[in-house]
């Protein structure tokens, strides 16, 4: 067996509530290392033959928590969360920070995979090899933090009396659902914690329709062993030190960037992408430290950098309200792209969307693609059930946010995230909205813009992601670059958090992979053989898609209408993404990942690659496009 | 020997310093990062793995933001030492550590029990208590606390204070750091 692994996978079929142990071959475990990779590789073992018919909420959909042989070691622990996506209807390797993972992995377990539908509201508790499906009755219906509070009281209880003379232990890791996730919408999390949260790809609808409410996790066992554990630990004191030296991130965290992602590249969501530049004071850094960051220094499992921060409003209307963020995501998205430039009503914001089990990414996008609806006089007050959509107001926000978790009136709609709302009202309305939803593939886009040129994407990023516009997963020519999508798949795999790679050297984290499992890697291998086949993987899911929506590389692979538009105001006004531009850097990167003019994944690579079988699935959609 | 060393913590005036290596280690619990290095030096140290649960220090978060560590607060009294019947504790006089006699610990529990913290912990997989042993007088978990600038944990020379007060269970020390993190809106989580 290869080191670095616990050694085997739990599977739980919901249905007929029953589970078991599987073991995955060295040869597999080599080649997809886990978690994004290895979701894609069991995904399409499983279920490819039946993807393009297969519902996303379908009962035989899987929904897999996995770690990777990193989780833990690397500082800053993740878990990734996997299955077919209710939003792009392909695969999107989400991961969440927090202990779970590693609880996992001292459980025994390299990761979870579910199938089937719970009959009634259920949560799974592991206690290292012994497994219950407990009924969750109780807490279905239970906003994030109540949720949280019962499920360690009372699995804390448990371990108590399971384990009577063992003193004091330390509470379980949670994973689990909001109201939101229960009633399937789209924009849903699985979350940890409050704020941490697995949001590109809806896995939270996912959870809500396997009736799954949480996942409580104790392993009392140690973390797989290494293959060279004093190489390992070298390696964890240069990621400590590397952080220690870096002041932004420990200081601020990505807290900084709600203002000077605005201010200074001019690459944030204002008035739902209308804008990318504001310069509100208002909404400075030291506002937020100085006002409402009630913890500054905030971690997860082994991490140096704490770039978390909890947030407690403590005067005004909002008072009371706590939120472990906002990071910058969640500033920018529940901020100035909803017209608001106070730190308050963005905390505000950010606990009820913990609180619903909504991302605030996705939600924040279709909150601020209806508040556009309503400037232009698209969706009237009535539409929206009263509520005066207007920018800044934060009260009416919060009421459609409420609204989308539990599917009322209007709610009901959005839900379905912004390109399958955008669908809808097109419908309803007879007007074209499309060009107004600023998402791509059926994710919304991160809140880092490309049209200043100031800030990291770049301008085939989204366009041509296997992920959509996820942020932290993005393409990039030459497609071997080390801010590439293939460099991403590899911490998405391995499973760690990689704010703590910022500043080292790159390779790096293929030190950690050699020390960790005894294996040899290097970046080229990686980019041109192992990467490349998870990314072909994820290609031909995407592509294939369905049953609802299918994509159209010549159309789809493409950035929001809105980024053509030229900057209507800051440093870089009038700057506007050519498309002649993005057109030819698309072309040169589809020659590169081995793909036709149309983008889908040549026979040659295919069989290069081993992936006989996904040449031959997609042969149906290369005669279609042709 | 050891009871004499007992009588000298409890007894010798002031502030003056007890035993010149005698340390303690002063802890500030609402500036817990929650990093969990300590876990991960500790269990280095004494396992040789990385081990969270057999860590003799370990991180609580029984509410998200209020982590804190818990482990063994030297209690001048030291009950655990005293209600161990088998004589399977004793008190290292270099550094006033609990230190435990692995082969003749039966782990009944009774040291838990008698701490008013509930300190102690079995090894997961071993028929014998946890308790921090101080290092023999270097603390792995104060050398990545103080590097990472959390400054939680701090070395100091052990003095004649009420350090039992230390002592306490997860869920009082989960209390009070909520309510001086949440203040009154810390009840709800609790
Ligand atoms: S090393 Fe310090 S800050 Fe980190 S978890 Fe331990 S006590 Fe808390
Ligand atoms: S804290 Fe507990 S284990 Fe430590 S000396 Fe006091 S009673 Fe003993
Ligand atoms: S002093 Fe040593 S034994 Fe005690 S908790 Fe710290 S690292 Fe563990």
């Amino acid at each position: 067996m290869i080191c670095g692994y616990a050694g085997k996978f739990l599977e739980v079929d919901l249905s007929k509530e029953r589970t078991r142990e599987t073991v995955l071959e060295d040869d597999v475990l080599r080649d997809y290392i886990g978690g994004r990779g290895l979701a894609s590789k069991i995904l399409w073992d499983r279920l490819g033959s039946k993807w393009e018919s297969l519902n996303p909420l379908n009962p035989r959909n899987l929904l897999l928590f996995l770690t990777g042989p990193l989780t833990g070691y690397f500082p800053g622990g993740r878990t990734c969360v996997s299955g077919k996506s209710p939003q792009s209807n392909g695969v999107v390797g989400s991961t969440v920070g927090g202990e779970f993972g590693v609880e996992l992995r001292c459980a025994g377990w390299d990761g979870i995979i579910f199938t089937g539908e719970a009959r009634k509201p259920s949560y799974l508790f592991v206690i290292d090899s012994n497994i219950e499906i407990v009924d969750a009755d109780h807490i279905w219906g239970k906003d994030a933090k109540q949720t949280l509070r019962v499920l360690t009281k009372e699995c804390r209880r448990h371990l108590t009396e399971k384990f009577p003379k063992y003193g004091e232990m330390k509470e379980p890791s949670v994973l689990y659902i909001g109201p939101a996730g229960e009633n399937k919408v789209r924009t849903a999390v699985v979350a940890a914690k409050w704020t941490h949260a697995a949001g590109y790809g809806g896995y939270g609808a996912l959870m809500g329709a396997k009736k799954l409410k949480a996942i409580v996790v104790k392993g009392t066992g140690p973390l797989p062993e290494v293959a060279n554990l004093r190489r390992m630990r070298r390696l964890i004191k240069a990621v400590y030190k590397n952080a220690y030296d870096s002041e932004l991130w420990r200081r601020w965290g990505t807290g900084a960037a709600g203002y000077e992602v605005g201010a200074k590249t001019s690459s944030e969501p204002v008035h739902n992408w209308q804008d990318e530049w504001h310069n509100r004071r208002s909404f400075g850094v030291d506002k937020f430290e100085n006002r409402v960051w009630i913890k500054q220094s905030w971690s997860d499992f082994g991490c140096p950098t704490c770039c978390l921060k909890i947030s407690m409003v403590k005067t005004g209307k909002f008072k009371g309200a706590i939120t472990d963020n906002p990071d910058y995501e969640l500033q920018a998205y529940l901020g100035p792209n909803l017209g608001i430039f106070t730190p308050e009503d963005n905390v505000y914001l950010t606990s009820l969307i913990d609180d619903l089990g909504l991302c605030g990414i996705q939600t924040g996008n279709v909150l601020g693609f209806a508040s556009e609806l309503f400037q232009r006089g698209i969706l009237s007050a009535e539409d929206l059930g009263g509520l005066r959509l207007a920018w800044g107001n934060t009260e009416a926000f919060a009421a459609l946010a409420e609204r989308i978790a539990r599917r009322e009136g209007i709610g009901d709609l959005l839900a379905e995230g912004t390109y399958r709302a955008a669908l809808q009202i097109e419908r309803m309305k007879n007007v074209e909205v499309l060009e107004y939803a600023v998402q791509s593939k059926g994710i919304s886009i991160g809140a880092h813009g490309i049209r200043s040129g100031k800030d990291y994407p770049d301008i085939i990023s989204y366009a041509c992601s296997v992920q959509g516009g996820d942020h932290t997963s993005t393409a990039a020519f030459p497609i071997n670059d080390p801010g590439s999508e293939l460099w991403e798949i590899f911490n998405d795999s391995a499973v760690y958090c990689n704010f703590n790679s910022f500043g080292l050297r790159r390779k790096i984290r293929f030190d950690f992979y050699e020390a960790a499992t005894g294996v040899e890697l290097t970046p080229e291998e990686w980019c041109s053989t192992k990467a490349l086949r998870i990314l072909q993987l994820q290609r031909a899911m995407l592509l294939l898609g369905g049953p609802d929506l299918k994509w159209n590389p010549e159309t789809d692979d493409d950035n929001p209408a809105r980024f053509y538009e030229p900057l209507p105001s800051g440093p870089y006004k009038g700057k506007v993404l050519r498309r002649a531009r993005v057109d030819k850097t698309k072309r040169k990167y589809y020659k590169a990942a081995g793909w036709d003019k149309n983008g889908i994944p040549k026979p040659r690579i295919l069989r290069k690659l081993g992936l006989q079988d996904v040449d031959k699935a997609l042969d149906k959609i290369r005669q279609a496009t042709d | 020997m050891e009871a004499s060393f007992k009588k000298s913590l409890n007894y010798l005036g002031g502030s003056y310093v007890v035993e010149k290596q005698a340390i303690w280690i002063a802890r500030d619990l609402s500036k817990c990062s929650g990093c969990r290095q300590c876990e991960v030096a500790c269990s280095l140290f004494h396992e040789k793995q990385v081990w969270p649960e057999a860590s003799r220090i370990r991180i609580f978060m029984l509410v998200p933001g209020a982590d804190f560590p818990h482990f063994c607060a030297q209690c001048e009294d030291y009950p655990c030492v005293d209600a161990c019947p088998v004589k399977a504790l004793s008190i290292s006089e270099r550094t006033g550590a609990v230190l435990v006699k692995a082969r003749k610990c039966t782990a009944c529990g009774k040291c838990i029990e008698a701490c008013p913290g509930r300190v102690p912990h079995l090894h997961p997989t071993e028929k014998r208590v946890l308790i921090c042993d101080l290092c023999k007088g270097k603390p792995r978990c104060v050398q990545v606390c103080s590097e990472g600038g959390w400054n939680v944990l701090t070395e100091v020379s052990r003095r004649n204070r009420a350090y039992n007060l230390y002592a306490r269970t997860p869920e009082d020390i989960t209390h009070d750091l909520v309510t001086k993190l949440y203040g009154e809106m810390g009840e709800q989580f609790l």
